[in-house]
């Protein structure tokens, strides 16, 4: 039980930090002053919901480590974070665009999460909603404006949905802690959520003219820790102090 | 990148709590209001500072000319009944 809800606590918290990662990489580098500091502050909204689940991943373990230690001390087999968040910032097409095909699934996931037994895990969804629910604005928002925006971004904007779209179906995945979590009403049974998550997805890409790809062939393993090749260097980055200097602090 | 359009200015003015009135906060780029109000919240925002915001586009603005500043400004100089400086204000009015 209490392996089922670590397990099943990092499954959540790994898809915010990763993502997190990506977007803070960002800092210095969005294409616009503005939207620069709306990725970065889309990435600390992340972070700052990580560091939730992560304290309460290190209470239930029970031994002394700490949040930093789960975030930092992982090999990258041990990370559980679907494989959509950690795809590169290709360019600003893909950046949004994973953002949203993220935020619509995150959006519907905190919702029901709310109704969870655990009352950490429910409060905690609370407390972040309102910040998703702003990022899923913003990410829908820029989907539409490039979408329906000249022919080039057009394009690009087509190129990374259908690029990101093999990704989606592992969101609806569940693991063996997710079955555990579901059956004593403490997790969220992803399964039902699939339906909905397309129909948002598939309205928002219609308004902006985009299609919605055909793909029937879908990528997964990020869940169980089979990562893409591009989560090795996320966390070189991510965890190079730590590597560097071993229980650095500051 | 010669082809490159800058977005538009805009002004933004931040109300920092009800009560009080909203207060130029600086200038952003954006493409249209709603752009500019969701960059607004994001670049002036983001510490908590208010509960409304507006935007308007900075062309729309129109100001004095600094040209001006003596027949405009100056008579005001001079003349201190002008101010509510003989009134004892009590320390619970804030704001004046």
């Amino acid at each position: 039980m209490k392996n089922n809800l670590y397990k099943y606590i990092l499954g959540i918290a790994d898809n915010s930090l990763i993502l997190g990662q990506r977007m803070g990489s960002l800092t210095g580098h969005g294409p616009s002053l503005e939207t620069d500091i709306a990725c970065t502050n889309i990435s600390l909204d992340l972070f700052g919901q990580v560091r939730s689940y992560y304290q309460y991943a290190a209470k239930i373990a029970g031994d002394n480590r700490t949040e930093d230690d789960i975030a930092m001390l992982r090999k990258e087999r041990e990370y559980l974070n679907v494989l959509l968040v950690e795809q590169p910032n290709t360019d600003f097409a893909y950046i949004i665009a994973r953002q949203f095909l993220f935020d619509v699934y995150h959006f519907m996931f905190l919702t029901e999460l709310q109704k969870s037994h655990d009352v950490t895990l429910s409060a905690i969804a609370t407390k972040s909603i309102k910040e998703v629910s702003y990022h899923q604005r913003f990410s829908s928002d820029w989907i539409k404006r490039l979408g329906d925006g000249t022919e080039l971004s057009k394009a690009k904007m087509q190129e990374a949905i259908n690029g990101l779209w093999t990704y989606t179906d592992e969101l609806f995945h569940q693991t063996e802690a997710d079955k555990a979590m579901v059956a004593q009403s403490i997790g969220v049974d992803v399964t039902k959520l699939k339906e909905g998550y397309y129909e948002v997805v598939n309205t928002i890409l219609n308004e902006s003219t985009l299609e919605v790809p055909e793909s029937k062939w879908f990528q997964k393993g990020g869940k169980v820790g089979i990562h893409t090749e591009h989560l090795g260097y996320l966390l070189s980055d991510l965890q190079f102090m730590q590597r560097t200097y071993p229980n650095m602090d500051w | 990148m010669s082809t490159k359009k800058n977005w538009p200015l805009w002004e933004v003015f931040v109300r920092s709590k009800n009560g009080l009135e909203h207060r130029h906060f600086g200038s952003l780029h954006a493409a249209d209001a709603e752009m500019a109000l969701e960059n607004a919240r994001d670049v002036y925002t983001r510490r908590n500072e208010g509960v409304s915001i507006w935007v308007v586009e900075s062309k729309d603005i129109t100001a004095s000319n600094p040209e001006n500043n003596g027949e405009l400004f100056e008579p005001a100089q001079d003349k201190v009944y002008r101010h509510p400086t003989f009134y004892d204000l009590p320390d619970e009015v804030k704001h004046m």
